[in-house]
């Protein structure tokens, strides 16, 4: 059997900080196929983006990840010199932002910045440059991108801006694409746009996806298998409609419950208590005790991971399965 | 009857904002300077008293700038704005807002609070200048203004940077009620917070109208929220209402062709693993407020348009149950309860 295209183990990334260490991410494991779709959700402040980060090498100072592993095609990115990170990054790992200006340079023009971002990896004329590039900007739907390539990025509208930056990211047709909250900050319609289209794209290239949001509709509807993070650890994970469907994590079910789609309008929406904790003095067992209905003493202790099936969950009074109706 | 909020031929344009390099350009001989913003572009709504009246549409629609004058804000270009027929500004070249019946809470709860005042001064200051309290009462009347909203009353003497995010919009609702308003205008008030946070927030909104019978204007780029909190929703596309109604009906069977692309266009929970969700977008892009096209201004990106939209504006007319919409393939002499409109064929 070959090994999977990434696995992560017991990742651990801290931020030093004035007032003690902050644990945004950790011991964080999970395991991707290739051409498989991954939601990672929580709420702000969870860790995902610092997830992220941390599997292409590139944690903000003073940060740093200080336990685990990340086998991409079995071999270990941790510790790997930033060269090498480098090299693999753009290439076989690519990555998306919520703000598409963290990719792009605001002073080039489109043109030279997929010129540059080609010859980072691969010998390439100018012509064929262009060539590639155009052929990358009509394939996530910019309309006549001849007529645009030579365009600044501000002459771009947002979901336009955010295209180009997810044709840069797929220029070298990656074998993973870590997308953190790409429709965020953009509107319902032009967000539909770009599921659509990166859905299409993931299909076509085989690709697998990483895809980070905090809104639990858009994951659904995109993703194979959904993660979903509290306080810097992966508290529940499975296959996306069976986790949503009968979640046994708490939390997760109190992150459906305070959808206003799953409840009759004018009705009071559920609520989770209190917020969420601070990462740097975490409870000491369970992150969620102090806000879970179902906690008690034994919740004072972390939770072991308990796998069934295709599904893992780290909590120690699980909800009970739900039976399919 | 007058409504108690009446919107009549309201509409706002901004002048167009001469930057250095734009002059320069202008005065070389450039071609296209820039131009008048349509942000309101002639709205009529009517609201009663007591009632929530969402405002949807995507960024850019006017949404903000249509709240801004109900608030008293910004003064419209053209059209009226009247609480209980009374004009919300006074008339004459220098109008004023002339009510403190209508008040606002804005989307970023921290930009809104003055980071060196405590939250009783932050509370107190505009009831005091309203004779609404006195100095010497206004810690209590904060105190009370913070409880209302479920926040501990001690928490008056802090600063808004010991607060949460939920927290602070807790305080921003606080201090617009303690103006005691009639009518409070919400621009995106949940839109920055986490979803349970978001689901808090709510839940005091929706007590807050029943216990101080608050008439609402709620602006919100979310349908799902607004399908929760509202009686009725009024669409906006690019500076115009297109549609308006009570919110099941509009959600259930939309009337104007922007309605069903919008509401088709959200991304729903999805809980069923072998079903391959199929996105409907709406296709093209919002055209700009500087040079909106004629006609009805989504017939670019219609897909039942035909050659009169572009020409004519369709005027938002009655289509039957209390309902309007803005288009000529929904007008009330087309009888049937779905009209012309087709669905959309996936
Ligand atoms: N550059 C940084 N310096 C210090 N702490 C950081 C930094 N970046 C992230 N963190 C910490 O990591 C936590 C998780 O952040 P992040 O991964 O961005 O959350 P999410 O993407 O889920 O909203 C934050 O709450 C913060 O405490
Ligand atoms: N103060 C202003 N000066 C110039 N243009 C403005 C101003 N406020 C808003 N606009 C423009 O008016 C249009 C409508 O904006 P807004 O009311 O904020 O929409 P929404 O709230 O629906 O996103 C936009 O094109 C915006 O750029
Ligand atoms: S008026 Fe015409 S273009 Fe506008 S929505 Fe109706 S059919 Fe479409
Ligand atoms: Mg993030
Ligand atoms: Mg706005």
């Amino acid at each position: 059997m070959t090994a999977a295209l990434l696995e992560v183990r017991g990742l651990k990334t801290h931020f030093p900080t004035s007032s003690g260490i902050a644990r945004a991410v950790d011991g964080v494991s999970f395991t991707l196929e290739r051409g498989e779709v991954l939601g990672l959700v929580g709420e702000s402040g969870s860790g995902k983006s610092v997830t992220g980060f941390s599997l292409i090498g590139l944690v903000d100072e003073p940060g740093r990840i200080v336990d685990g592993e990340i086998r991409f095609e079995g071999r270990d990115l941790v510790g790997q010199p930033t060269k090498e990170l480098r090299r693999i990054r753009g290439r076989d790992i690519a990555m998306v932002f919520q703000d598409p200006m963290m990719t792009l340079n605001p002073v080039l023009s489109i043109a030279t910045q997929m010129h540059l971002a080609l010859e980072a990896h691969e010998k390439i004329g100018k012509e064929e440059a262009r060539q590639r590039s155009i052929e990358a900007l009509a394939r996530v739907g910019i309309p006549s991108p001849e007529g645009r390539i030579d365009s600044f990025p501000h002459q771009f509208s947002g979901g336009m801006r955010q295209r180009v930056a997810i044709a840069i990211a797929l220029l070298h047709r990656p074998k993973l694409i870590i997308a953190d909250e790409p429709t965020t900050a953009l509107d319902v319609s032009i967000q539909a746009q770009i599921l659509a289209e990166m859905k299409a794209l993931v299909k076509e290239f085989g690709m697998a996806m990483i895809w980070i949001s905090h809104d639990l509709a858009t994951v659904s509807s995109i993703a194979d298998r959904i993660a979903v993070m509290y306080a810097g650890r992966i508290v529940e994970a499975g296959p996306v409609g069976q986790v949503l469907r009968s979640p046994r994590h708490p939390y997760t079910q109190g992150l459906l419950d305070s959808l206003p789609t799953r409840t009759s309008p004018g009705e009071e929406l559920a609520q989770i208590p209190g917020t969420t904790p601070s990462l740097i003095n975490l409870p000491s067992g369970c992150a969620f005790a102090p806000r879970c209905a179902r906690a008690n003493a034994e919740c004072a202790v972390i939770p072991e991971e308990v796998y069934e099936d295709a599904r893992r969950f780290r909590c120690h009074h699980p909800l009970p399965e739900r039976s399919t109706p | 009857m007058t409504a108690f909020l009446s919107v009549e031929g309201a509409a706002k344009r901004f002048a167009p904002v001469l930057t250095f390099g734009d002059k320069v350009a202008t005065w070389l001989g450039a071609q296209k300077p820039p131009r008048t913003v349509h942000a309101v572009d002639g709205v009529d709504l009517f609201v009663e008293r007591g009632a929530v009246l969402g405002l949807v549409g995507e960024s850019g629609s006017g949404k903000s700038t249509l709240g801004r004058m109900v608030a008293g804000i910004h003064v419209p270009t053209e059209g009226s704005i009247r609480l209980e027929g009374m004009p919300v500004m006074s008339p004459g070249n220098r109008p004023r807002k002339i009510t403190t019946r209508v008040q606002m809470v804005f989307q970023d709860p921290f930009a809104s609070l003055d980071p060196r005042m405590r939250i009783a001064d932050t509370l107190a200051e505009g009831p005091i200048a309203h004779g609404l309290t006195t100095r010497r009462e206004a810690m209590a009347y904060a105190r009370k203004w913070l409880e209302t909203v479920g926040l501990d009353p001690d928490y008056a003497t802090r600063f808004p940077h010991q607060f949460s995010g939920g927290q602070r919009q807790r305080v921003a609702i606080a201090r617009a009620l303690a103006m005691q308003p009639d009518l409070l205008v919400c621009d995106e008030p949940v839109a920055s917070l986490d979803v349970s946070i978001q689901a808090q927030i709510i839940n005091l909104l929706m007590r807050l109208r029943r216990e101080l019978n608050l008439t609402l204007l709620f602006i919100s780029h979310d349908l799902s929220v607004v399908r929760h909190l509202c009686d009725r929703v009024a669409i906006m596309y690019l500076g115009r209402i297109v549609e308006e109604g009570p919110t099941p009906e509009v959600y259930e069977t939309p009337r104007h062709p922007y309605t069903r692309a919008l509401l088709e266009s959200v991304p729903r929970l999805e809980i069923d693993d072998d079903v391959d969700v199929v996105f409907r977008p709406i296709e093209g892009e919002l055209p700009s407020p500087q040079n909106p096209p004629a006609g009805c201004h989504f017939n670019a990106r219609c897909p039942l348009v035909f050659d009169r939209c572009r020409i004519e504006r369709p005027l938002l007319n009655e289509v039957g149950n209390g309902r309007l919409a803005a288009c000529h393939l929904a007008s009330p002499d087309q009888a049937g309860p779905n009209l012309a409109i087709k669905p959309i064929s996936g």
